[in-house]
C-alpha cells in the first residue's frame, strides 16, 4: 500500500453493512452480509457469477432495497432509497454494463447524473478538466454510440468523479479493457486512493485484485465466506475461496494428427465489409484459415468488429463473392445460415437470449429452430407435412443436457428460465451434438461461472482434437491462452496475423489488441 | 383577398391539426412510449370542444375542453401502459376505437347544430398587407399556437435539462432508472402532453377548420400525424415541413381536380400521402442521423426491478 496518512480499519469505517439480506422470491441473493470499507482503501469484492456481488452493491448504491439489515455511512445509519440519494451521500458507481445513452453526447451523458442546478453549458469544460487531471481524455461533444468501450468507461468514471464521491464502486471495470488500458485505469485508481477516496472493486480477475487491492471480501452463494489481504494470497487460493473447491484444469491433449498437415476446413479471404448500422464496425481485408484439429483464438476489445466477423462467417450477412468464405472447400460466401450448417459448420453467437435462443421458447423448440434444416430426417416426420418429431427432439435435448451438465429447474423449461451459464452450456451442446467440422463461438464463457466455463472450454478443446476446426472469439485472455493453438487480435475491423501460442505472451497480445503490434495494418498504429 | 392568399390560408388550416398532434406524439415517442391512440384522443377533443363551445357559446372554453378531453383520454392510456404495463400497441389501437365510438355517442345530439367558429386575428394595416398579410397576421389563434409550440418543443427537447432527461428515458430507460431518473413519472407527463396536443388538434378541427360536429370527423388525421412523426425521424422542424407539405398537396390536388385535369381522382386523392412519404424518405436518407434520433426504447415496457 502507498504511504498514505489515513490508516485502514483503525477508526470508524466509511461504510459498514451489517446482516444485509435481499430475497428475490425464494432465492436469497444476499444472506446476512457483513462488509466494512475503510477510508482510503481499495476493497475487493470477489465471487463467481450469481454469488450476490451485484445485488450487494446495488443495495449499497440505492438501486435495490434490502429485505433486512442495516447500512451505516460514516458511522450514521442510513436508508438509501434510490441512486440519487446514494450519490448525494457520496457513493458513486461505475457500472459493468455501462449505463450510458448511445444517442446523447458525452457531455449530455455526464450532465444527466449531475445536480439539476448545474448549467448544461459548463459541463463540457468541467468534464475536460477532470479528464485531464486524472489522465482520462474524452471529447465532450462526441456521441457516445460512436465511442470505444474504453472511452465509454472513461466517461462513466469522469461522471462519477464529477460528483466528488467518497466511495467509488467499480463493477468489473477491466473486463472490457486491453491490458494496457487496464494499467492506465490502475494508475487512476491508485491516485484516487492516495487522495483518501475509498474504492469498492468488483472483479473476478484474481491477479488484478492481488496487485491493486488492500482487502478482499469473498462471497459465495450470497454469503460472505472469507476476508483476507489479497496480497498475501495466491491466485489459486483466492479461486478456491470463491468456488469452494479446485477449478478443473483444461487438458490440452495433443491433436491426433499434426494440424499443419491437415487441409484448412474454414478459410476467409479478403473479407471487407461496410458498417451496417450507426454503431457497427467496418471490416477490412480479413484473412484467416483454420485447419482440422486446431483452435484459433481471436482476441480483441469488444466492438472492434468481432460481432461483424461472426455474422459474416455464420452467414447472417452474405458476401459479394462466394469465394470470400470457404467451408470445407466449398465456396460459401453467398450461402445462407442453414446452407452453411449443412456444410458442417456450427455457430454460437455472443448474445444468448434473443440471438442464440428464443427466450420464451422451450429448450426443445430452440433445438428444433437451429437444427430443423440440418437434421430434417431426425426431427421432422410425415414427409411433406414436416411434423415435429417430439420424441426424438426430447431425446436429443436430454442427451445434450446430460452431456453438458445443464442444470434446469423443470423438465423442458423456457430458454429464459435457465441461468446464463446453463443456457450457454445448452447452446454449445446443441451445436456439439451435431459433431460439426467447423465451429465458431463468440464469447463462449462471458458471464459464465468458473465451473461451467471450464466445462465449456474442455468441450471445445475436445471437439478440435477430434478433428474439427474451431474459432473462439473472446475478450478473456486467460481463456484464449488456456485453449487456443494460435491467437490473432482484432482492432478497428482489422485482423492481425495469427501467432502460435508458444510464441505468444500477454504483453504481445495486448499490443496487438491496441493496434500497435507491427503484425497489424500500419495505418492503425498507435490508436488505442 | 386574392386566390393565392386563399390557398395559402387553407393550406395552413389543413396543416395545423397535423402539426399539433404530431408534435405531441413526438414528445411521447421521444420518451419511449408509442401511443397509437392519437386518432382517438383527437376525435375526443373535437367532440368535447364542439359540445362545450356549442353549450357555452365560447370557442375558447371549447378549446380548453378539447385539450382537457385529450389529456384525460391519454391518462387512461398512461394508466394502462405505464402502471399496469399493458402492450402499448394494442392499448393505443383500443384507445382509437374507444375514442371513435365514445365521441359518436357523445356527439349524437350535436349533429347538424351550428358551431362556434374561433375568430381570426385582425390587426389593422398588418392584416391588409398584400399577399402575406392574411397569412402572417390574419389567421386563427391556433395557427400561432402551433408555430409557438414547434419552437417550444425544439427548445424544450434540445436546450433544457428536462428535455435531455426525457430523451435519455427514451434512449435507455434502464440506464435512466439506474441514474435515479423517475422514468414512469416522466413518461406520464409526456403522455399527458401528447394527449393535450391531440385534443387541441381535435378542437381545431371542430372549432376552426369546419365549425360543426360530424361523426368520425378526424378522418384519419391522427394516423397521418403518427406517420409524420416516424417519417420526420423524430425531429420537430421536419414535422413542421411534413405537415405543411401534406397540407399543400392535399389543397393543391383539390384545386387541380376542380380545374378538371384528366387524372383519375383516386390518384389525386392519394397524392398528399405519396408526396409526403417520398419527400420525408428522401430527407431521411442519412441513416445514421435517423437512427441517432430514433428513441431506442420506443414501445418497450418498463418495469423497475425492486
Amino acid at each position: 500500500m502507498t504511504g498514505t496518512t489515513i490508516t485502514n480499519g483503525s477508526d470508524k469505517p466509511l461504510l459498514e453493512a451489517s446482516k444485509l439480506t435481499k430475497i428475490f422470491g425464494t432465492l436469497k441473493a444476499c444472506d446476512e452480509i457483513n462488509l466494512a470499507i475503510g477510508t482510503g482503501e481499495i476493497h475487493s469484492l470477489l465471487g463467481e457469477n450469481g454469488a450476490g456481488k451485484s445485488t450487494l452493491v446495488k443495495m449499497l448504491f440505492g438501486a435495490l432495497q434490502p429485505t433486512s439489515g442495516d447500512i451505516a455511512w460514516k458511522g450514521q445509519k442510513v436508508t438509501v432509497t434510490n441512486p440519487a440519494m446514494g450519490r448525494s451521500l457520496g457513493i458513486g458507481m461505475v457500472f459493468q454494463h455501462f449505463s450510458l445513452f448511445d444517442a446523447l453526447t458525452a457531455a449530455e451523458n455526464i450532465a444527466l447524473s449531475l445536480d439539476e442546478r448545474t448549467p448544461l453549458d459548463t459541463i463540457a469544460t468541467r468534464a475536460r478538466e477532470i479528464g485531464q487531471a486524472y489522465g482520462l481524455p474524452v471529447d465532450p461533444e462526441a456521441l457516445v454510440g460512436d465511442l470505444s468501450v474504453g472511452e465509454r468507461q472513461r466517461i462513466e468514471i469522469i461522471r462519477c468523479l464529477l460528483q466528488n464521491p467518497d466511495l467509488i464502486i467499480l463493477d468489473e471495470p477491466t473486463s472490457v479493457l486491453t491490458p494496457q488500458e487496464a494499467d492506465l485505469l490502475f494508475v487512476t485508481l491508485e491516485r484516487l486512493r492516495s487522495e483518501g477516496k475509498s474504492i469498492l472493486y468488483i472483479s473476478h480477475r484474481l491477479e488484478e485484485v492481488r496487485r491493486l487491492c488492500d482487502r478482499a471480501t469473498v462471497l459465495r452463494h450470497g454469503k460472505v465466506v472469507g476476508q483476507c489481504d489479497p496480497r498475501s494470497q495466491t491466485a489459486a487460493s483466492l479461486a478456491r475461496m470463491m468456488v469452494g473447491n479446485d477449478i478443473h484444469v483444461i487438458d490440452r491433449h495433443p491433436a491426433e494428427a499434426a494440424a499443419s498437415t491437415q487441409a484448412a476446413l474454414l478459410e476467409v479471404r479478403g473479407l471487407s465489409q461496410k458498417p451496417r448500422g450507426p454503431f457497427s464496425v467496418s471490416l477490412h481485408d480479413i484473412n484467416l484459415s483454420v485447419r482440422a484439429g486446431e483452435i484459433l483464438g481471436i482476441a480483441g476489445v469488444a466492438g472492434n468488429g468481432q460481432g461483424e466477423l461472426f455474422e459474416a462467417i455464420s452467414g447472417e450477412v452474405l458476401q459479394e463473392r462466394p469465394d470470400i468464405i470457404r467451408i470445407r472447400g466449398t465456396d460459401a460466401g453467398r450461402i445462407g445460415i442453414s446452407g452453411r450448417r449443412k456444410l458442417g459448420a456450427a455457430f454460437v453467437p455472443e448474445e444468448r437470449l434473443g440471438h442464440g435462443a428464443v427466450p420464451d421458447m422451450s429448450l426443445t423448440n430452440n433445438l428444433l429452430l437451429s437444427r430443423h434444416s440440418t437434421d430434417r430426417k431426425v426431427f421432422l416426420t410425415g414427409g411433406a407435412l414436416r411434423l415435429v418429431a417430439e420424441r426424438s427432439l426430447a431425446l436429443a435435448t436430454s442427451r445434450i443436457v446430460t452431456q453438458m451438465d445443464v442444470r434446469k429447474s423443470a423438465e423442458n423449461p423456457d430458454a429464459s428460465a435457465l441461468s446464463g451459464g446453463n443456457l450457454q452450456k445448452f447452446l454449445i451442446g446443441r451445436e456439439l451434438d451435431r459433431n460439426p467440422s467447423v465451429m465458431i463461438v463468440n464469447q463462449p464463457t462471458w458471464g459464465v461461472d468458473a465451473g461451467a466455463a471450464a466445462h465449456i472450454r474442455q468441450a471445445l478443446v475436445d471437439l478440435a482434437r477430434s478433428g474439427s476446426a474451431v474459432i473462439v472469439i473472446s475478450q478473456d485472455l486467460d481463456e484464449l491462452f488456456d485453449i487456443s493453438d494460435r491467437i490473432a487480435a482484432m482492432v478497428h475491423g482489422h485482423l492481425s496475423e495469427s501467432v502460435p501460442i508458444e510464441a505468444m505472451n500477454r504483453e504481445r497480445v495486448g499490443l496487438m489488441m491496441g493496434g500497435v503490434d507491427h503484425s497489424i495494418a500500419p495505418e492503425n498504429a498507435g490508436t488505442i | 383577398m386574392t386566390m393565392f392568399e386563399a390557398i395559402l390560408l387553407t393550406i395552413a388550416t389543413a396543416a395545423t391539426p397535423l402539426l399539433i398532434a404530431a408534435l405531441g406524439e413526438l414528445v411521447v415517442e421521444r420518451s419511449g412510449v408509442l401511443n397509437l391512440g392519437v386518432e382517438g384522443m383527437m376525435v375526443m377533443g373535437a367532440v368535447a370542444g364542439f359540445a362545450i363551445a356549442q353549450t357555452t357559446g365560447s370557442a375558447w372554453l371549447g378549446m380548453i375542453a378539447a385539450i382537457l378531453a385529450g389529456a384525460a383520454f391519454s391518462l387512461l392510456f398512461g394508466f394502462l401502459t405505464l402502471t399496469l404495463v399493458t402492450n402499448q400497441v394494442a392499448t393505443g389501437l383500443a384507445l382509437t376505437l374507444l375514442g371513435l365510438g365514445a365521441s359518436a355517442m357523445i356527439g349524437e345530439s350535436f349533429v347538424g347544430l351550428p358551431g362556434v367558429k374561433m375568430e381570426a386575428l385582425n390587426i389593422p394595416v398588418l392584416t391588409d398587407l398584400p399577399y402575406v398579410g392574411k397569412f402572417l397576421f390574419g389567421q386563427d389563434p391556433i395557427f400561432y399556437i402551433s408555430i409557438l409550440l414547434t419552437i417550444g418543443v425544439v427548445w424544450f427537447l434540445f436546450k433544457t435539462r428536462a428535455g435531455l432527461t426525457l430523451r435519455a428515458v427514451g434512449d435507455n430507460h434502464t440506464s435512466a432508472h439506474s441514474l435515479g431518473v423517475p422514468v414512469v413519472r416522466i413518461r406520464y407527463l409526456a403522455v399527458l402532453f401528447g394527449g393535450a396536443c391531440a385534443g387541441l388538434a381535435g378542437g381545431q378541427l371542430s372549432l376552426v377548420y369546419v365549425p360543426q360536429w360530424v361523426e368520425n370527423m378526424t378522418a384519419g388525421r391522427g394516423w397521418i400525424a403518427l406517420a409524420l412523426v416516424v417519417f420526420a425521424s423524430w425531429r420537430p422542424w421536419r414535422i413542421l415541413a411534413g405537415a405543411y407539405l401534406f397540407g399543400a398537396v392535399s389543397i393543391g390536388q383539390l384545386h387541380a381536380q376542380a380545374l378538371g385535369i384528366g387524372i383519375p381522382s383516386q390518384f389525386m386523392s392519394s397524392l398528399p400521402y405519396l408526396a409526403t412519404i417520398i419527400v420525408l424518405v428522401l430527407i431521411s436518407r442519412n441513416k445514421r442521423l435517423t437512427l441517432m434520433n430514433t428513441p431506442t426504447s420506443l414501445g418497450k415496457p418498463f418495469v423497475p426491478d425492486r
